[in-house]
């Protein structure tokens, strides 16, 4: 967890510097952000906890919250890598869905109904495995007409997006699969120490990311082509293998969103959960992601997902209807966007109040 | 020869035409019944709604904005007027009035919030849309609404031909309402003072605020016309389908943007122009409508839509790109 009060690295010499001031700047920039949402999650559980005494603060709705989180979880960590690269993925529902379509056809048409035992085993992974692949397809598809033919990823992922979805529904012709073994289902449906499994993959997953983009060369190569592309190339790093890894590896989180759709809804089909696009980018958002690209935490997506899970489930045990839940959490987002704008201004007003003392 | 088609061919509006022009070919070649005068008139009347928008979609892609929220618009707008015309009987003209000024003043809300929260427009119209779509599902309960007033629903014929197989071929009010929409745009863009500035605000906002643009009008102007035209098209689309379905046009936000981009509008703000626009809609149509007749499966068509717009995209890129290098070395030479 990143530390608010965390001084600023001191200026290195030598030649690594830019680059050093450059990772203590990613390092710091999500602190005051982060501790504003905490705190604005921490208000809704008190509310919650308040109109609702003896029914929020439950083990069984804290157990709701945590089935209900991975699937919108996986998807807006496949939607924050692309902006922090400066970039936005537009396809990754349509790549999710046409990945768990891939899976069931294989597990629901060629596997043998009355496989048992190992057999099933073998047929998940091999299913998993052709899902594997085509996500990297369609990641290496995609980075390569970013960052070779260079369109504005924007445009290229309409492009995808409308490719894929087509071709999942020319195939299907719009039908659904369903029907999987029991060994996939139990992945959204039972608890290890009384956490779903789902949920754990999300937080080792999460965890994941925030370590690749915080502590690896990749990561804080991610961070430096979101803030400036031509600078970073003229500093040296490939930056088109970087851009394709970008959409390589939100691909592959799309993959991971698949399997946990698959088994949460018991189904697979080419036009599934087509309203989460948008609400990844919000959460990502309000998370403190810039949407210009360069900043931004894994750690403040989680949080503002948490925001988002505990809105969607106090209003649904106050019997509120799920569309307001949907209103109330593009409300959310602006007044965020409001508060760190007042917030900015008030800090450069202080900033300049307190250099302008010693005169 | 090749100085003379420079201009012509350097631009990504002609070699859509081109395009065009081979795809029209092969159809009549392969299809007795395309581009047959009764089916261009349906052909044109079914891409009305999505041109309208189109065409306010463009003026925001121009400005260096992105506004996703105008389907939402579209569909409160919509509901709003119907609901005053069936319960309260206003008639026509105020009917219609109220939906561009609600759609408009919707509009206006966007271009507010991007301006004084600074925050890119595509985030903004993300939770404006979601506001406005989940509010206008939560009131109405997700009801349809069917008893719609003659006015709204009767078809309006201006002209009537009968062509030579015994079909007729009409012009309809969506047809005249598009091409007005069309022309005004147009216009706008081109001819007008604020036209040139949305132009220069999207070429370089910096620039445009230092030369003395006042960016918040204008963009109260931009996203305003657009809320205008959502406004417009709700009230066609329930003119061509007969009822009020608050669903109906939700969904249709990327396929609208798409349809604009394929015709050369950038997101990067200040290039395209309608012309490109009318080129891009009149491609997808004329693809639909082909491969409809060549019996063709509907399920294909995104599929064509999906390469239609990589490939256009890619193409765009490589001949910008081209071009770039060849006016950095021409101003060397001049050096």
């Amino acid at each position: 967890m990143s530390n608010p009060d965390q001084p600023l690295l001191p200026p290195p010499a030598g030649a690594n510097a830019p680059l050093d001031r450059m990772v203590a700047e990613i390092r710091r920039s999500a602190g005051t952000n982060l501790l504003g949402l905490l705190l604005l999650l921490l208000g809704l559980f008190t509310v919650f906890s308040i109109l609702l005494p003896g029914a929020f603060l439950q083990r069984g709705t804290m157990q709701a919250m945590m089935f209900q989180l991975p699937e919108l979880g996986l998807l807006s960590l496949a939607m924050a890598i692309p902006l922090v690269s400066g970039g936005l993925n537009l396809a990754i529902i349509a790549t999710a869905n046409q990945a768990a379509l891939l899976m069931a056809w294989i597990l629901t048409t060629q596997m043998p109904p009355d496989a048992a035992g190992g057999d099933v085993w073998l047929w998940i992974s091999i299913a998993l495995s052709a899902g594997f692949l085509l996500c990297v397809l369609i990641g290496l598809v995609t980075g390569f007409i970013v960052a070779v033919i260079g369109v504005h990823p924007i445009l290229v992922t309409l492009g995808t997006q409308t490719l894929i979805t087509g071709i999942s529904i020319w195939l299907t012709r719009g039908q659904t699969l369903s029907g999987f073994p029991d060994a996939l289902i139990r992945i959204s449906n039972e608890t290890i120490a009384g956490i779903p499994i789902s949920f754990g993959i999300f937080a080792i997953v999460a965890l994941g990311v925030h370590i690749l983009l915080t502590r690896s060369v990749l990561g804080i190569e991610i961070h430096m082509i979101g803030s400036n592309l031509e600078s970073t190339r003229f500093s040296g790093v490939d930056t088109r293998r970087v851009q394709i890894w970008v959409y390589v590896l939100s691909s592959l989180l799309c993959w991971l969103a698949a399997i946990v759709m698959m088994a949460r809804f018991n189904s697979a089909g080419a036009d599934i959960a087509q309203s989460y696009l948008l609400i990844t980018i919000l959460a990502a958002i309000l998370g403190g992601i810039d949407p210009y690209g360069g900043f931004g935490r894994v750690t403040g997506l989680v949080v503002a997902l948490l925001i988002l899970q505990t809105i969607s489930s106090g209003f649904n045990l106050l019997g509120f209807s799920q569309h307001l839940t949907l209103a109330l959490w593009g409300f959310t987002l602006i007044a965020v966007m409001a508060a760190k704008r007042f917030t900015s201004a008030m800090l450069a007003r202080y900033r300049s109040a307190s250099f302008q003392r010693p005169k | 020869m090749r100085k003379l088609l420079a201009p012509v061919f350097n631009r990504s509006e002609s070699s859509l035409a081109v395009v065009i022009i081979v795809v029209v070919l092969i159809f009549s070649v392969s299809s007795p019944y395309f581009l047959t005068l009764s089916n261009t008139a349906d052909l044109i009347e079914s891409y009305s709604v999505t041109t309208i928008l189109a065409a306010g979609v463009f003026v925001v892609l121009v400005s260096g904005g992105i506004d996703i929220s105008f389907a939402a618009v579209a569909s409160v707008t919509q509901f709003i007027a119907a609901m005053a015309a069936t319960k309260y009987g206003v008639p026509a003209f105020p009917a219609i009035a109220l939906a561009c000024a609600l759609g408009a003043l919707m509009g206006c809300v966007n271009a507010l919030l991007t301006y004084y929260l600074n925050v890119v427009s595509i985030i903004v119209t993300i939770a404006t849309s979601s506001i406005f779509y989940a509010l206008l599902i939560y009131f109405t309960g997700g009801s349809e609404i069917y008893n719609l007033p003659d006015w709204w629903t009767d078809r309006v014929v201006f002209l009537r031909f009968e062509t030579a197989s015994g079909d007729f071929a009409r012009i309809t009010l969506p047809m005249v309402i598009m091409v007005l929409v069309v022309v005004v745009t147009h216009l706008l863009m081109s001819r007008t003072h604020a036209g040139r500035q949305i132009y220069a605000l999207g070429g370089n906002p910096e620039a445009a605020s230092r030369v003395g643009i006042r960016i918040l009008r204008l963009q109260l102007l931009v996203y305003g016309y657009l809320g205008f035209l959502a406004g417009l098209a709700g009230f066609v689309q329930a003119h061509r389908v007969h009822q009020v379905v608050p669903t109906a046009m939700f969904g249709t936000e990327l396929s609208v943007l798409a349809v604009a981009i394929l015709g050369g509008a950038s997101l990067v703000g200040g290039l395209g122009s309608m012309g490109g626009v009318v080129l891009g809609v009149l491609l997808l149509a004329i693809l639909q409508n082909g491969l409809n007749l060549l019996g063709v499966s509907p399920y294909f068509f995104d599929v064509v839509i999906g390469l239609a717009i990589l490939i256009s995209i890619s193409v765009t890129a490589v001949t910008q790109r081209r071009l770039r290098a060849k006016r950095g070395n021409s101003e060397l030479r001049h050096e």
